[in-house]
């Protein structure tokens, strides 16, 4: 009797978030890839197969252009993680109390307001008629007006800046938890700098790089606003492919695919990246 | 005590921080393969002096040497002491024979001398064949034993101590005592350990400093701090002791008569510069007071009074009882160990009585 | 088929908006088609609430698929993409023309549009503002821009922008001397014609400085002149000339291409009434030139240009003489599947480098 009242117990406090897997993630995965394997063959005709993925095989542009989002995803986090570290380190390590707190904030001040905006911030700075633009003229670097928007770089800029908050904060969590009598002790014992932060800090702070790595690449890899409005004409970006299938082309079959292909392949990758740096994946979003 | 060289030896060093001194002009001398104690309360500037011969924080003056060189602008990382910190910072991310080697990676020695000398140290802390495994499948006391290896594999000229019994548990602490003296016998290197326990202090060190306020009080053999305090705040800090406050009444040479609430006590306090009408402090050892039922068979010149027992206190070999004098002082009292008195009963009369020359009388604090 | 209502379901509980009540009208319309006066005004006299979802032809059919044409009561994609809609989605319902007050629209646009919306027999369409796409122009600084392919010329390197879409396509098939309209139902002659655009763009595609999504983005560039010309609404020109004389809408000499957004009824609008009441409503003279002034496009309503502002009356007589009128390609309906075809050469220009 009393072990079934404590199973009840249990399945009501399971249930909402049982509810919430099933009813928001679950079903409409289901629902998704229902659509994307059924083929169209004429209006309102749908026959069942693989031919929708076999299309994202088949035509270089799409994995092509997943490639190559993988890769400027790859890219924008290693830059993120070079950028944020020292940052990360910064207001772990050598600050304290107030200073901190207002550090902190200052990288978080930009996510107040929306992702949208942001970027809008970063196109009147770029653009051939925008901030940098203009001050690189008034100081007599350059003779005419360049251009900094609409390429690779711009979206690389774009990235890290979108989501280098969400690096730094699980980064000076862990390096919060770094003991300071580890790194004096390092010294102590003879470490130089550099030793003391690849054999003491860096493995340290493994699970913070890893849990930010994998944030930032999904969010990077998922990124919709950002590659849209600070790309150039040749810079496709694998989400925006799976837009223009659902919304104008309006091939729902080929777009859940592609969804389900990026979900797949960008599991993919965090997992090979997991395997190279010998983390698993409990480890590193349990201690975070 | 000993004819070589000091291993460390500090002049008049100071260190100033914004608002207040630290460390206030301390001088001394640590001889070769000697364990040196600074013993002070918390806040007292033991642990600053510390991390300035380590070498993370800088003097503001004076000077520091290490086996006749001075340290003054040299980093922690080239000087030849290691030390064990009081949490003992062993690395969590690597195993116990990669904390071992961590030193010796750094100097560049080769692999598999780093792995015998490794095997050696772990050896000699008493702890062979754990250099594979994790720190946190280590018990308090090996973990402490892997902290003093981690340094000693170095071979330091000095070791420098931080307060590391503090986190172990009471018995483990009494056990790490003894070890840490016998490991310092066994490498015969000096130390020096900082605490804020003075039994920790009077069990392992061949001499102490008592610190207080940036300043030592006294340095010396244990004994001579516990038995003859220089300072009335050696006598309060180290041991237990009764404290009364009291006006000199006349000074007879080294003997002192002083007043306390009606009380009068003479005090043997050669060499002290009371003069008639001075407050004073007395400080009398628990130990020093003898109980008896009666007042009969007191020796000449002791000072005896009659008092009722206010609390018994047992605790072993170490139980006490606090009486209470006619004038109302409370007096803490060693239980003799003979069981004499293993009958008192709150209310009891009993009679105190001490020598002049077993209690040290200081002037008050002038505040 | 059995998929597709089973993803619907699970979009639509994800999607639609709390339960209206039936004298709440759902309008998914364009910017600019529903002003704040004129709801206030429909709400006073006729006691319907409306609520606005703005949004374009794609992402109206997208929402209206989603839902299998629930969530809204009145839709208003343009006419051309009505039939093929309704013949791979079923998402709307057939007018009922009992209720329209037929006098209130311009008869040849009514019986156009009409023709244009009509599948299985049954109207699903009625006409409400219409509109050119065209090339805006900096005249001052590439005055020599006269049509959609002088957009490639070296004069402009750089500082040129278009869509990379259908209606990109469609111009500089017309500006080629082709005619894609056409070729609509010959799918055949219509790849070929896609093929030539797109050898075209492919080779054009140095010469533009990026491929615009929005329209506030192309007016940003334009009014900045780091854009110089471009494919571009009517209105946006227009906009842009009251700010900068120098900037203009231009007819393309092979035609500009004309647009009709409609009124139509989602299949499972809840508050048909209050439908036809709001298109009765708006198509009044002076509810419509209410909506000319916001919109910047005329309407299909009788009389509807009387309160026009005399500005943008003049800015539309600048761009438009009765030749470039007459020579207007207005878009017929889309055969279903023309889009894939379209999305293939789009995706290779896009991916040429």
């Amino acid at each position: 009797m009393r072990s079934d009242t404590s199973k009840l117990g249990f399945y009501l406090l399971l249930a909402p978030i049982l509810l919430w897997l099933v009813v928001l993630i679950i079903l409409p995965h289901i629902g998704l890839f229902m659509v994307s394997i059924s083929e169209k063959i004429g209006p309102r005709e749908f026959e069942t197969g693989f031919g929708n993925y076999a299309t994202f095989f088949g035509e270089p542009l799409y994995w092509r252009t997943f490639a190559r989002t993988a890769i400027m995803s790859i890219l924008a986090t290693a830059l993120t993680l070079i950028l944020g570290f020292p940052i990360a380190y910064y207001i772990a390590k050598l600050t304290r109390g107030r200073t901190k707190t207002t550090l902190f904030l200052m990288c978080m001040i930009p996510f107040w307001v929306s992702e949208l905006v942001r970027t809008f911030g970063w196109m009147i700075l770029l653009r051939e008629t925008g901030v940098i633009s203009n001050a690189l003229q008034s100081l007599g670097l350059v003779s005419g007006p360049v251009e900094l928007l609409y390429n690779d770089a711009a979206i690389m800029v774009g990235l890290v800046y979108t989501s280098i908050l969400f690096m730094v904060v699980p980064l000076v969590t862990t390096l919060d938890s770094l003991d300071d009598s580890l790194i004096e002790a390092g010294y102590d014992l003879g470490g130089t700098s550099t030793s003391i932060m690849r054999e003491i800090v860096i493995p340290h702070a493994m699970p913070g790089i890893v849990s930010g790595c994998i944030v930032v690449f999904m969010l990077s890899l998922g990124n919709y606003l950002t590659p849209i409005l600070l790309g150039g004409k040749d810079s496709l970006w694998f989400t925006g492919m799976i837009y223009t299938q659902f919304i104008t082309r309006f091939n729902w079959e080929l777009g859940s695919a592609l969804g389900f292909l990026l979900l797949a392949l960008s599991s993919a990758i965090v997992f090979l990246g997991l395997k190279l740096s010998k983390q698993s994946l409990s480890d590193t979003m349990g201690r975070t | 005590m000993t004819d070589t060289k000091p291993d460390l030896v500090c002049r008049d060093l100071t260190k100033d921080f914004d608002s207040f001194r630290a460390v206030d002009q301390v001088s001394f001398d640590v001889s070769k393969g000697s364990f040196f104690s600074i013993l002070g309360p918390s806040g007292c500037g033991k642990t600053t002096l510390l991390r300035m011969i380590a070498g993370f924080q800088s003097p503001t003056s004076g000077d520091l040497q290490i086996k006749g060189k001075s340290m003054i602008g040299v980093p922690p990382n080239k000087r030849p002491v290691s030390m064990v910190f009081q949490h003992l910072a062993l690395f969590p991310t690597m195993n116990i024979g990669d904390n071992v080697g961590f030193g010796l990676r750094q100097r560049g020695v080769a692999r598999t001398e780093i792995a015998r000398r490794v095997d050696e140290v772990l050896d000699r802390v008493g702890l062979p064949g754990v250099a594979a495994r994790r720190i946190n499948q280590l018990s308090g006391g090996q973990k402490q034993r892997v902290a003093i290896a981690r340094c000693m594999v170095l071979e330091p000229d000095v070791l420098l101590l931080d307060e590391p019994l503090g986190a172990l548990d009471l018995k483990l602490r009494e056990h790490m005592k003894v070890e840490l003296k016998s490991l310092q016998a066994a490498f015969d290197t000096t130390f020096v350990y900082i605490t804020h326990d003075q039994s920790e202090a009077l069990v392992m060190s061949d001499n102490i400093a008592v610190m207080n306020h940036g300043r030592f009080e006294q340095i010396g053999p244990p004994h001579e701090i516990y038995h003859k305090p220089d300072t009335a705040f050696v006598a309060g800090f180290v041991g237990d002791a009764n404290k009364i406050d009291a006006k000199v009444a006349s000074v007879n040479g080294a003997m002192v008569t002083l007043t306390s609430a009606g009380a009068e006590m003479s005090v043997e306090a050669p060499g002290s510069e009371l003069i008639a009408g001075q407050e004073a402090q007395v400080f009398l050892r628990p130990e020093a007071v003898e109980l008896t039922k009666s007042d009969h068979g007191a020796g000449e010149g002791d000072n005896v009074s009659a008092c009722t027992v206010d609390a018994v206190l047992f605790n072993g070999a170490n139980s006490s009882v606090i009486v209470r004098d006619q004038a109302g002082h409370l007096l803490n009292v060693a239980m003799p160990q003979t069981g004499s008195f293993s009958g008192l009963q709150v209310g009891d009369a009993v009679f105190t009585r001490w020598h002049p020359n077993q209690a040290r009388c200081y002037p008050a604090a002038t505040a | 088929m059995n998929t597709t209502i089973t993803t619907s379901l699970f979009f639509a509980t994800a999607l639609t908006a709390p339960i209206a009540q039936a004298d709440t009208l759902r309008l998914l319309t364009w910017g600019g088609y529903a002003p704040e006066e004129v709801i206030a005004k429909f709400e006073a006299e006729t006691g319907h609430t409306v609520e606005v979802t703005t949004s374009n032809n794609e992402e109206m059919i997208a929402k209206l698929r989603a839902t299998n044409g629930g969530g809204f009561d009145l839709a208003q994609p343009s006419q051309d993409r009505i039939t093929s809609a309704q013949e791979e989605f079923g998402i709307y319902k057939p007018i009922d023309m009992s209720k329209v007050n037929a006098e209130l629209f311009i008869p040849s646009m009514l019986d156009a549009t009409a023709g244009n919306t009509t599948f299985d027999g049954e109207v699903y369409g009625l006409p409400h503002v219409w509109g050119t796409s065209g090339l805006v122009v900096n005249t001052a600084q590439a005055g020599d821009v006269q049509d959609y392919t002088d957009l490639c010329d070296a004069s402009v390197a750089g500082k040129v922008s278009y869509r990379l879409k259908r209606p990109t396509l469609i111009g500089f098939a017309y500006s080629m001397g082709l005619d894609p309209f056409a070729a609509y139902n010959d799918t055949a002659k219509y790849q070929d014609i896609l093929n030539q655009v797109e050898a075209k763009l492919t080779d054009c595609k140095p010469n533009v400085k990026t491929y615009w999504g929005g329209g506030d983005e192309i007016k940003n560039l334009l009014r900045s002149g780091e854009v110089v010309a471009s494919m571009a609404w009517d209105t946006g020109g227009w906009q842009l000339n009251a700010d900068n004389p120098d900037i203009t809408f231009v007819a393309p000499a092979s035609g500009a291409l004309g647009w009709i957004d409609t009124f139509v009824l989602p299949a499972r609008g809840r508050a048909d009434d209050a439908a036809y009441d709001w298109i009765n409503f708006v198509m009044r003279p002076d509810i419509a030139a209410m909506i000319t002034n916001t919109a910047g496009n005329f309407t299909a309503a009788v009389d509807g240009d009387a309160g026009v502002s005399a500005d943008l009356k003049a800015r539309y007589q600048g761009s438009f003489d009765q030749s470039a009128i007459d020579n207007i390609k207005w878009y017929p309906p889309v055969p279903a599947g023309l889009e894939t075809l379209e999305g293939a050469t789009l995706d290779r220009i896009n991916a040429a480098n």
